[in-house]
Formats: C-alpha cells, structure tokens, sequence
C-alpha cells in the first residue's frame, strides 16, 4: 500500500562547502560534515564544485553566472540533498538558478532539480531531518545575527535558535535588530565601503549592547565582516559560525583571532 | 528637478558627515518599521491582503489602456477635462497653460512627487506664478529650497530645530517675531501662515494617489487635509498624475488603502481619505468651477509587457526606503534624484536613464529587506539585479570590476587550477596574518581595511585540501 506520510528523510547528502569556508574558515566544513553525520547522513564532498556565482550574478554578469551555474549543477548531480553552510549561498541553488535557464528548457529543468534538493544547513537539520538537539559544549553568552538570504530567502530563524539552546553552558542573548543587514552584500562592501561601514558599525553598536561574548551567524561573509568591524573598534567578542558550536567545535581560534602557540590541535 | 545622482558617492559622502541628518534617520529608522510591524500584526488578514494588492496592480496594468479611457470617459462625462502628457515637458506645458487660461498668480500644490519629477514649482516660478506647498513638510524644504528627501516625508532630514530656524527666519517679515521651539507651536504658526495663501490661490493643484476608472475620481490621502483645501477652495483644481496610478473599482482602491497607511506610518488609515470626482456641481456648496486631470507617462509606458513592469505597481507608501539599512544610512537626498530608496534606486534609472543613475541599483546589498515589506510584493532586488544586468551588458560597469570579474569567472570555471591559487592564498594570508589573526591592511583591499581589519586563515590549508589529504574521511580539527 503506498505510504502518504513524508518521505523518509535524505541520507547521501552532498556537502556544498562555499568559497570563503574552503578558504577562510575549514572548521565549518568539518563542523558540517559532523552534523550532517550525526544525524545520520553520508556526507561526500563533490571534487568539481567551487563557487556557487554570487560575485558574477549580482554584479550583472549573467553569461559568467550560468556558465557557472552549470558546472556546479554537473557537481551535484545525483545527490538527494546538496547542503550549504550558508543561507547565501543556499539561497543562490534554490532560488536563484532557475531563472537563470528562462531560454533553456533542459538546463532549467536541471536547475529546478537541483533548486528542490538544495538546503541551508541549519534548515537542513531542523526542518528535514527532524533534529532538535547537539551534544555540545559552549561556556559563554552569545547573540545571534539572522543573514539576510537566509532570514528571508530560505526562512531560517527559529532552527539555529532551537539547536543552540540544547548547547550546555551557553546563552542566548537577542540584539535589538538581528534581521538588519550587517552591510556586507558581498562586493557591495568594497564598492560602497562608507555605507558598508556605517551599516557594520551600527551592527557592531547593537552586539556590544548586548554584552555577549560571543557572535554567531550561518554566513561566513557576514561574519567576516563583523568580526573586523568588532576588531577594529577595539571590541572583545569572539566570532564564529554557528556550526562550530553546534558540532562542538568552539575551541578553535575565533575568526580573526591568533591561533594558540602550540597550533590548531589536529587529530 | 536636477539630478545629481551621477554623484552619488559624493554625496553619499557628504550625508553619511552630516549629524543632524545623522540624527534625523536614527529617529526614522526605528520609528516606521516598528510601527508598521504593528499595524500589520494588528490585521490577520495583512498578507492575503498585500496579495489582493498585488493582483490588482497586476490586472491594472496588464489593462492600462482599457482602465485609462475608462478613467478619461467618466471625468468628460462629469464636466472634467483629461490632458495627455507623453513627458515631463508636456505637461509642465499643459499645467503652465492651465494657469495662464485662468490669470493665476498663486498656485496651491498639495504634496505631489510627480510635481517634483516634471520640475513643476520651477517651471511656474519662471512663468512668474507662484506655487504655495501646502503639506508642512512640503512647506518647510521649499523654504529652504531642498528638495524632498522622502516620498512621504519630504523634510524627514531636518531636526525640530532646523525647522525652528527656517521659521523664525522666513516668519520674522510677516510678523512672527518669536522663535518658537515646540513642536505644536511651530504647526500652529504654518497653519496660520498657509490659511491665507489658500484663500488667495487661484488654481489648486494635488496629485493623486489612486485614479478611480469607474468613478473618474481621483483619490488622495493626507494626514493634515492640505489636499481638501487645495481642491475646494480655489476655482480651478488640477490633478497631476502618472498613468500607473489608475485602478479599476472603487472596491480595489478599499483594499489598496488598507494597506496603504499601515505601510506607509503603521495607521489604520491616514486622517484625510478625499474623493474628487469632476468639478463643482449645481447644488454642490463649494468646489472649483473647472476640474483637469493631467496624465504623464513619462517612460512609463515603455516599462510595460517587460521584466521590469513590476516597478510600476509601487503605490508610494515609502515602506522601502523605511526599511532599507541603505536608506537609513545616507537619507534621501543621497540618491540625487526625486525618488529614493530602493524604489528609487529601480525607477530613476528608468526616468532619467542608467548613465546618469548607475549607482543607485547597485548600492544595495540585496538584503531583501524591501521586498519583505512592500504593500504590492515588488521584487524590488531583482529589478535591481536586472539594472545591474543592464549595465553589464552596455559596459557601464567599471572597467576595474569587469575585469577582476572576467578573471575570476575564468579561474572558477577551472577547478583544479582554482583549487591550486586558493591553497596559494590561504598559505600566503595564513602564513603572514598567523601572529595578530588577521590583517588591519591588505594590498588590493583597501576598501575592505580602511574600515575594518581582515581576518587570516588558520594553518591546515584549504577545506579541500584538508579533506583530499585524509582521503575524504573525517576529519576533527
């Protein structure tokens, strides 16, 4: 008899990494890679993808956005879920690629295929595979900042708030405005970077008033962006992609902060 | 009105220096969004309603042509006269006329924001007739001779102590020799000021919010019932209106003005809700003797059947720019032209062309934040992107940014190469940021460290080169 309840929950997932984790920030990609396991998934890390084409797309570049657009579509072809570390990003697979193939009936066939198989992490774990809680440690009081693709694009709110509060030792404490852009808008930051700083340094006004120590988000740009902003204003938060937390991994160096002497402590 | 827009990062310079515009928007920022995040958890029924909206502007505009000789037949049939402006230029001309027809020396406007795109006070000022804003925000930049720097709230810029001064200064010669400092007082003392200006004008001008094609009513919204005296009291009253603003029903303007005001301030409903349908009536008590309805397109007309036809759904609440961190940051007058914001940032571009307004699409971050708010659901972002798409295509994007585009394209669509320079520059950022954790400057991102530092990579290599050297098994950093 055939079953109406949802379908059992994907487990080959793909793991879409995103440019600035490969280069910036490794730990959140094994941050992932241990959620996305221990809630049961086979995680494989596609070799051919690279960057999903935000750069291109959002400057009016749309020759350049499907040429890539194509290749990570190739990438992940397959793959019950493709699985971002960024709301961004994620975002870019599952809404934005579609519209891209308006002249190409196959590829936009393709696209949307992949569009209903791609996720943001925290979603992900949330809102598919049904998780409601880590066995994590975190000894600190953080804020959150919601991103804006993610926040609006993809609904992600609720789910890295429900996760954390199963972290021992930590607590949450809201901003005032953590749904007010931080002012990164990718190359938006370099090419207005008055405005940008005025936006970051309002951000960074609202975190300090919190008095957290700590600063999460789901989107490595966004963080960057605050934790210099934080940085350069003399400020003590330590910044870190909520993944790291969430899997356990709040040991290592906080973004923009110097490794211990001994090193990153490594298997 | 001159646009500076081609400027915009000067000004943007110059507004982001400016405290009491500083002090200004810090008000405006969190003053309209919290209360329009009220008014609209107020109604259940918001959302469905802001679809209706939608749908209705959608059904207009795919019906323009039907809707607007529907709109023109039934003013003709009250008495009233429909002018047709193709540009700026016609119907300034029209409007110059119209007040010439009748011998006027004053004119006056209730707030109007296609007055202010047709350049309309300047045009009646050289034809030495004198246009008298009426709405108080309207009123105080005029006499500063600003231009507005919001849809809703043209002097949102100016602190309450701006204003005092502009008062005691321009008040003085008619007798108010007191410079007055509370907010009540300063509005009494306009009101006393205006009374007569509107007992004198001879034409009286407003826009519209809404033309009703059913009725031939034009209908407009005020909180301070300027519009009712402008249109009532002298003899001739002239509508100045773009053509997206007709509407097929009485009933669709009911649904657009629920959401209207709840967008706009977070009001139920603005104080003044006012139907002008033709002129003055044999039995009616007041009302001007002649009634014109000026339709401008302006470019408009070209936005239809396009991807870009959303843009003209927008009803003016100004929920955009409220929301809009942009916005909030620089003001209004930063965009340089009539409309600012992210409305402004996908009409300008279409009213007065790309070349003189590129920037304004592309300052914006695409936080979404607009689009999350708009009464009508523009997609206000994409229209954005598609000016960006645009410029691309007509090579008006900098050329520094073409090419490191071009490049980087280049390098992304080969994989093992790409993989090659990251581990490269991770190695390089890594190695020489290893001691402070990140870079205070950093060559080639000068625009990323004059405001902030830059974070270095920890030491390990790349995610992917990580996973490739432990033969894709897990690893724990």
């Amino acid at each position: 008899m055939p079953s109406i309840d949802r379908p059992s929950p994907p487990r080959r997932v793909a793991l879409f990494v995103t440019c600035l984790v490969d280069l910036f920030r490794p730990v959140v990609g094994f941050a992932a890679v241990k959620l996305l396991e221990d809630a049961g998934c086979t995680v494989e890390i596609p070799p051919l993808q690279v960057c999903c084409g935000q750069p291109a797309y959002n400057s009016g570049d749309r020759a350049s956005t499907r040429a890539i657009a194509a290749q990570v579509i190739d990438a992940f072809e397959g793959f019950e879920a493709v699985v971002a570390p960024s709301g961004s990003c994620g975002g870019m697979l599952a809404h934005h690629y579609p519209g891209l193939f308006d002249d190409d009936p196959v590829m936009k066939a393709r696209a949307e295929n992949l569009a209903h198989r791609s996720y943001e992490l925290m979603s992900f774990l949330v809102d598919v595979l049904g998780v409601d809680k880590v066995t994590a440690r975190y000894d600190g009081t953080a804020t959150y900042h919601d991103s804006c693709s993610g926040l609006r694009e993809l609904g992600v709110k609720q789910q890295p708030r429900r996760l954390l509060q199963s972290v021992q030792g930590l607590r949450l404490k809201e901003m005032k405005s953590p749904e007010v852009c931080c002012g990164f808008g990718g190359t938006f930051c370099v090419k207005y970077p008055e405005i940008s700083n005025a936006m970051v340094g309002e951000k960074s006004a609202d975190i300090a008033e919190t008095e957290a120590d700590t600063l999460l988000a789901g989107d490595l740009g966004c963080l960057m962006n605050m934790a210099g902003k934080l940085q350069r204003e003399g400020r003590r938060v330590r910044v870190r992609h909520v993944a790291e937390v969430l899997a356990d991994m709040g040991g290592q160096a906080a973004i923009g902060e110097p490794e211990a002497q001994h090193g990153p402590v490594r298997r | 009105m001159q646009s500076t827009a081609h400027d915009f990062k000067d000004n943007v310079g110059t507004a982001l220096a400016d405290p009491n515009l500083q002090d200004s928007l810090a008000k405006l920022k969190v003053g309209f969004s919290e209360r329009r995040r009220q008014a609209a958890e107020r109604l259940p029924e918001f959302e469905a309603l802001r679809d209706c909206a939608r749908d209705i502007k959608n059904h207009a505009l795919a019906n323009l042509d039907f809707y607007l000789e529907e709109f023109e037949r039934k003013v003709i049939a009250l008495g009233g006269h429909v002018h047709w402006a193709p540009t700026a230029d016609d119907a300034r001309r029209i409007i110059g006329d119209l007040c010439k027809s009748v011998g006027a020396r004053t004119v006056a406007k209730s707030k109007s924001m296609v007055a202010e795109e047709i350049a309309l006070n300047e045009h009646l000022e050289a034809l030495g007739i004198a246009p008298i804003e009426t709405d108080l925000g309207e009123y105080i930049i005029q006499l500063r001779h600003e231009p507005p720097s919001h849809i809703i709230a043209p002097a949102v810029h100016l602190t309450k102590d701006q204003v005092a001064d502009t008062f005691f200064e321009h008040h003085a010669p008619l007798g108010f020799t007191k410079r007055l400092t509370e907010r009540n007082d300063l509005v009494a003392e306009a009101r006393h000021v205006l009374r007569q200006k509107f007992l004198d004008a001879d034409v009286g001008l407003t826009g519209a919010n809404f033309l009703v094609a059913e009725t031939g009513s034009s209908m407009l919204v005020t909180n301070e019932g300027n519009a009712d005296l402008s249109n009532t009291l002298p003899k001739m009253h002239i509508v100045l209106a773009s053509i997206e603003k007709v509407i097929p029903t009485l009933e669709d303007a009911a649904v657009l003005l629920r959401v209207l005001a709840r967008s706009a301030t977070g009001q139920e409903s603005s104080a003044y809700t006012t139907l002008n349908t033709g002129p003055k009536r044999a039995d009616d008590l007041d009302g001007p003797s002649a009634y014109h309805v000026v339709l401008l397109d302006n470019g408009r007309s070209s936005v239809l059947g396009t991807k870009m036809q959303d843009m003209l759904r927008c009803i003016r609440c100004g929920a955009c720019m409220n929301h809009c961190p942009v916005y909030g940051a620089i003001g209004g007058h930063a965009y340089g032209w009539v409309y600012p914001g992210p409305i402004g940032a996908v009409l300008t571009p279409q009213l007065i062309g790309v070349e003189e307004a590129g920037d304004l699409p592309n300052a914006s971050t695409f936080c979404g934040r607009c689009e999350s708010v708009c009464p009508v659901r523009i997609p206000l972002p994409g229209l954005m992107r598609h000016w960006r798409e645009r410029e691309f295509e007509r090579h008006l994007t900098p050329r520094a940014v073409r090419q490191g585009l071009a490049l980087w394209s280049w390098l992304v669509r080969r994989p093992k190469l790409y993989r090659w320079a990251t581990q490269m520059a991770n190695r390089l950022l890594s190695m020489f940021g290893r001691a402070e954790g990140r870079y205070r400057s950093l060559p080639l991102a000068g625009g990323w460290t004059r405001f902030r530092d830059f974070p270095a990579p920890p030491a390990g290599g790349t995610f992917h080169a990580q996973w490739a050297r432990h033969g894709g098994a897990r690893v724990r950093p």
